[in-house]
């Protein structure tokens, strides 16, 4: 259907129309989500790397690195993948849903290459110094335990590049409803987007008051820094990040429900209540990670992480009920209506994005989701706190949710954006179910070692030289799972790093597109 | 209507149907019980997240912790002192890389106020076996108040990352009948 309105739109300088979805596509935002996107690509694939490295040493039987290295790729494979990867991905998504999906150009194309450059001279930084061996503090950093400044700085100049592209994604949806590129209200993934985006820029500027005062004391301008207060401020920014990957995450599926099923919101005024409880809540539960530390009060503990993390479980419970229900719907109406369970047998498992959607929705929420509401319970967070649980569970979330759901998303968007099809269909098939599988593994794996107590972050669990030796009872067996299911997880993974490059560079081109 | 497009211009007053009415509620209503719970195991539960924090300067920490070691010393291994504090009294670990310091000699059934804080390092208390966590910081002294029910020889595992040593910091506490 085109309109006199499309056509003259589409005919304005720095526009196309996409000739698979319709939306008019601003160039200078198509070339920005490739960068950024291609940005996250590189470091997902060195941390990915550093992840088989990693499971091999945890695998007691195998034992790959030495301690000292071990302890330094642990470092970059949490600060690439938690970070880096993500936040360039999501950037690349925010353009998206900001520009693309709302057939509006993107505002100011030169903040965002600045944005860009900042994060990239800052991940750069970041991953110099860490490989150096000058930044063996972990992804949390936490002090007193001292990195060098350069570690510091970069980090800094990642987060303000990344809260000014945030920013610009917030400016542009309000532009695009000023210049009328959209009516009524913004689509439902956009919505979710902006959710992450404001759950963003309380994280980013709690992340650089916590890193500010780090850099500072690294060189010697303040004194000391108290552990305990960098604590909060961190987890200030440290579990946020992984609020704005669960609010990009459910629109993401909200998405990828619709483009390989038709699906439709089932009721948009609860999905866009359950994004309004990520936003409300959400921050206040991070800090569940101090729930075993010295210095707070019982109902300070109690609130923050149940009171206020429960609000923020009831908005995933929704998603959880309404994109299925929306699924199972959109099914119906295409005649797969026998019995209770047909619209989910004839659903498209292979298709790559429902692949992702349907797998990376499972571990989310059985694997990922429940582990963090049972750890996050003040009493049993005491037999949980710092052991191999603490791992399994975000690897649930962040690596088998969010990751998966994005290299679901990312099966469309590269190709659409880069005006190519995409190369080797048939393994983009299977990734999904290969990935899902190794990271399922994983994660059973560990928090199956952090119920027997085995510490994470620690190179060796039977020291030779200690005063007494520990027994974890069928940690040999757990950890090798989790070596093995790590080893899968990243073979799926490089799959799609694969798939990624050479759509980018061998992709066959689309016509008329 | 897609989640991709934008919804039709009267979205927010589509009824919640009666599915998903009842799932809300039984979220909001599980999610109230376990914040409840919390609530009532801190009274009635028998191993509960310690509360007891005091600011301390690591210096004076290490004299206290060197004072009570000296007090109830009755041995050494591999060059950490083994002490034995009276049941009741109070009793000082220090976390330091890598190396928890004292051993512990606990009796079984006797109540001890054990004093846990760092001079150096971000450190985790992991009590093995049992899988009992906590965080001991520099600067705080934690202070747990605890019964060993049952005999034998428990380790305490460092689970904060501390450095290129971490793996090697392994305790031990002593409980004996």
């Amino acid at each position: 259907m085109t309109t006199a309105i499309d056509s003259v739109r589409a005919e304005k300088p720095g526009f196309r129309t996409c000739s698979v979805t319709g939306f008019k596509v601003h160039m200078p935002a198509q070339r920005l989500i490739i960068a950024n996107a291609v940005a996250a690509v590189v470091f997902l694939l060195i941390g990915l790397v550093m992840s088989v490295l990693l499971g091999l040493t945890r695998w007691e039987a195998v034992h790959l690195l030495p301690a000292d290295l071990y302890y330094r790729f642990l470092t970059v494979h949490g600060t690439d993948m938690l970070v880096f990867w993500i936040v360039f991905f999501e950037v690349a998504g925010l353009y998206f849903g900001g520009a693309v999906m709302l057939n509006a150009r993107l505002v100011r194309p030169g903040l965002a290459w600045l944005a860009f450059a900042l994060m990239v001279i800052g991940a750069a930084m970041v991953n110099i110094v860490m490989f150096a061996g000058g930044a063996d503090v972990m992804f949390t950093a936490y002090v007193p335990l001292e990195a060098h400044p350069a570690f510091y700085l970069g980090v800094i100049l990642f987060a303000v590049g990344a809260l000014l592209a945030v920013s610009l994604f917030l400016a542009n949806v309000i532009v695009a409803k000023r210049e009328k590129s959209f009516t009524g209200s913004v689509p439902l993934v956009t919505y979710g987007l902006i959710a992450a985006a404001v759950i963003a820029v309380y994280t980013l500027i709690s992340g650089a008051i916590a890193f500010v005062p780090a850099f500072l004391w690294s060189i010697n301008v303040i004194p000391e820094y108290d552990p305990a207060t960098y604590r909060v401020l961190f987890w200030a920014f440290g579990h946020p990040a992984q609020q704005v990957n669960l609010a990009a995450t459910v629109a993401v599926w909200y998405a990828l429900a619709t483009l390989t099923t038709g699906a439709k919101p089932v009721n948009e005024k609860l999905s866009r209540i359950a994004f309004l409880l990520y936003i409300l809540f959400i921050n206040l539960a991070s800090m569940h990670h101090l729930l075993v530390d010295p210095g707070l009060t019982e109902n300070n503990r109690i609130i923050n992480a149940s009171y206020f993390v429960y609000l923020a479980v009831v908005g995933s419970m929704i998603h959880a009920y309404s994109i299925p229900a929306g699924v199972e719907i959109a099914q119906r109406s295409k005649g797969h209506v026998k019995g209770i369970f047909q619209w989910l047998a004839r659903a498209p498992w292979k298709e790559p994005g429902f692949a992702a959607l349907a797998v990376s929705m499972l571990i989310f929420g059985f694997i990922g989701g429940t582990s963090g509401v049972i750890q996050g319970t003040l009493q049993l967070n005491m037999i949980a706190h710092n052991t191999l649980r603490v791992p399994g569970h975000f690897h649930g979330t962040v690596v088998g949710g969010t990751t998966l759901a994005f290299m679901g998303l990312a099966y469309y968007l590269v190709p659409l954006m880069a005006r190519r099809h995409l190369v080797g269909l048939k393994w983009a098939k299977v990734q999904p179910y290969i990935f899902g599988a190794g990271v399922a593994m994983l994660s059973l794996g560990m928090i199956w070692s952090g119920i027997a107590g085995v510490p994470r972050r620690t190179w060796d669990i039977t020291p030779s030289v200690a005063v007494s030796v520990p027994a974890y009872p069928g940690a040999e067996v757990s950890l090798a799972i989790t070596g093995i299911g790590g080893t899968i997880a990243a073979v799926g993974g490089v799959i799609f790093v694969l798939i990624m490059v050479l759509t980018l560079l061998k992709g066959r081109k689309m016509e008329n597109a | 209507m897609s989640s991709l497009v934008s919804p039709q211009r009267i979205w927010w007053r589509t009824p919640l149907s009666r599915e998903e009415k009842i799932w809300v509620a039984v979220s909001v209503l599980w999610g109230i019980f376990m914040f409840a719970m919390m609530y009532v195991w801190g009274s009635f539960g028998k191993q509960e997240v310690p509360l007891e924090t005091y600011r301390v300067a690591p210096e004076t920490f290490q004299a206290k912790a060197a004072a009570f070691a000296s007090q109830y010393q009755v041995g050494a291994e591999n060059g950490i002192p083994v002490v034995r504090p009276p049941p009741g009294s109070d009793a000082y670990l220090v976390a330091r890389i890598w190396q928890w310091d004292p051993i512990l000699e606990l009796k079984k059934g006797a109540t001890y106020r054990l004093h846990t804080s760092s001079v150096d390092l971000q450190h985790g208390f992991s009590l093995q076996p049992g899988n009992i966590n906590i965080q001991v910081l520099p600067g705080y002294d934690y202070v747990m108040t605890i019964t060993p029910d049952k005999a034998g020889e428990y380790q305490i595992v460092c689970n904060e990352y501390c450095g290129p040593g971490h793996h090697l910091m392994v305790g031990k506490i002593v409980v004996t009948e």
